[in-house]
């Protein structure tokens, strides 16, 4: 096994030579994971909104269960997942296992709950806030509700963010819908663990050099957006 | 600095929009919760043309008379109408409400007022918005984010959103609590301006100056019972209740 220093060397050329399998598996993991993010906060947003101001029966049964699922272990929803597209499965007939498609599913489910959770504790401190006005303003429920996401974007942004933290780095649930298929389906993450299984060191580290660039970015961007929110008083 | 929105002099209440809301009859108002009566037996009765003042030491009941009022609590007996009516969707949106802390959007100033302009095109809202802020003394503060306003500007602020709807009925509760003579002055000389346009005013102070330079007449509370109906005159001048007496005296009450 060679030794650190020359993997490292190996891993950081491989960045810059701008490799064309490198960069596509960046480019279909980022695609997955935006995709999914997006999805999981078209849904999540506003179910955490309505969690956090409306009262509706089952409002509490459904917030326990948003936060049980915030934890969801990716193997397991990759396993239902799985079930459910695999041939002999309820949707086995749209075809979709060993797909993006698939993936991106997955990682919606897995990035929902953690949006809609987060949504819901950043939106009910608002909510509190703005609550006797909007009664006396006798504002509907729809009203109320995009009032809340709009004023409370920056802090929803950061839900958003950490759902795309959570599904970009995530593996056990993209591995068994995609399959890992070479050029299909090979993500960042499995691809890092194929690789260091077949003891392609220097390919699996300039991966997870990237991983890590791209979470830095995310935060950095996270934190500079907040400064300038808070700056405005609008956080 | 503060100007009146439309130029019509007289003092109509039967107003722009729609029948007015007054007399607005309380009849045996209390309000419970566990174990305590927060309210009891409220009755009074209240015309359109003047600016009354509800008055009291701390925990009277009068920002929960106000809240009833406005509908943001329901109180556990009695009831009230508005010109014999009850409090429908109708009368609701003709009523507008101050809080004490001003609850302002995180949004430019103008942006708070476009907010509860509804139902309106853009240029409507856009003319609508430049009026009240004028109004208000805000024109050179519409682009500033709300929440960074001094004090004064954000109860200015909060009044002009309530006058967006053209209400009826201007509910303020303890709006100058935390401001000082010079703000309040201004606020107070918006609310005057308010009425003059033709907008009931029902304030809620504990500020016996307030009472007096503000009020037509006065509701006096005590420990969530009516204590004294009368006018402002008549109030300060003869009390006729001991506890009256006491108040503005400015010896506790409780």
């Amino acid at each position: 096994m060679p030794d650190l220093s020359s993997i490292f060397a190996l891993a950081v050329g491989l960045v810059f030579s701008f490799d064309a399998e490198l960069y596509a598996i960046i480019g279909l993991s980022l695609a997955v994971s935006l995709t999914a993010v997006f999805l999981g906060a078209l849904f999540g947003i506003p179910l955490g909104a309505a969690l956090a101001s409306l009262s509706f029966p089952g409002r509490g049964a459904l917030t326990a269960i948003i936060n049980a699922f915030m934890g969801l272990p990716p193997v397991v929803v990759g396993l239902v997942v799985y079930l459910m597209l695999s041939r002999s499965g309820p949707l086995g007939v749209l075809g979709l296992l060993y797909t993006p498609t698939a993936m991106i599913i997955a990682q919606t489910l897995l990035v929902m709950p953690l949006i809609a959770a987060l949504s819901r504790q950043t939106l009910v401190e608002l909510n509190s806030e703005y609550d006797e006005l909007f009664r006396s303003l006798r504002l509907t429920a729809w009203q109320r509700i995009t009032a809340l996401i709009w004023d409370g974007r920056y802090g929803l942004l950061t839900a958003a963010l950490a759902g795309f933290g959570r599904a970009i780095a995530e593996v056990g649930a993209v591995m068994i819908v995609g399959g890992n298929i070479e050029h299909v389906t090979r993500v960042m993450t499995t691809t890092i663990a194929l690789e260091t299984s077949k003891g392609n060191l220097a390919l699996a580290l300039a991966l997870g050099l990237v991983l890590i660039t791209i979470s830095i970015l995310v935060n950095a961007a996270l934190l500079s957006l907040n400064k300038t929110a808070r700056r405005l008083a609008y956080a | 600095m503060l100007k009146r929105m439309d130029d019509g002099t007289s003092k109509e209440t039967t107003s722009r929009s729609g029948d007015s809301l007054f007399p607005l009859e309380v009849s045996n108002i209390g309000l419970e919760t566990v174990g305590q009566s927060l309210l009891r037996d409220v009755s009074f009765t209240l015309a359109a043309e003047t600016k009354t003042v509800i008055i009291g030491p701390n925990g009277a009941g009068k920002s929960l008379l106000l809240r009833i009022l406005n509908g943001l609590l329901q109180p556990t007996s009695g009831h009230f109408t508005w010109a014999g009516r009850t409090t429908d969707a109708a009368v609701r949106a003709r009523q507008a409400m101050v809080f004490q802390r001003p609850v302002l959007l995180r949004r430019s100033t103008e942006a708070n007022i476009h907010f509860v302009l509804n139902g309106l095109s853009l240029a409507e809202r856009n003319t609508r918005t430049q009026a009240l802020l004028e109004q208000a003394g805000l024109t050179s503060r519409a682009k500033t984010p709300a929440r960074l306003l001094s004090g004064g500007e954000q109860q200015r602020l909060a009044i002009a959103r309530a006058l967006a709807t053209d209400p009826g009925v201007l509910f303020l509760d303890e709006p100058c609590a935390n401001l000082d003579p010079s703000a309040t002055k201004e606020i107070e000389d918006l609310i005057n301006a308010t009425h003059a346009s033709g907008t009931k005013i029902i304030l809620v102070t504990h500020d016996l100056g307030q009472a007096r330079r503000v009020g037509d007449d006065v509701v006096f509370l005590s420990a969530g019972r009516l204590v004294e109906q009368a006018t402002v005159q008549d109030f300060f001048a003869h009390p006729k209740t001991a506890l009256g007496r006491a108040f503005i005296r400015g010896e506790i009450v409780m």
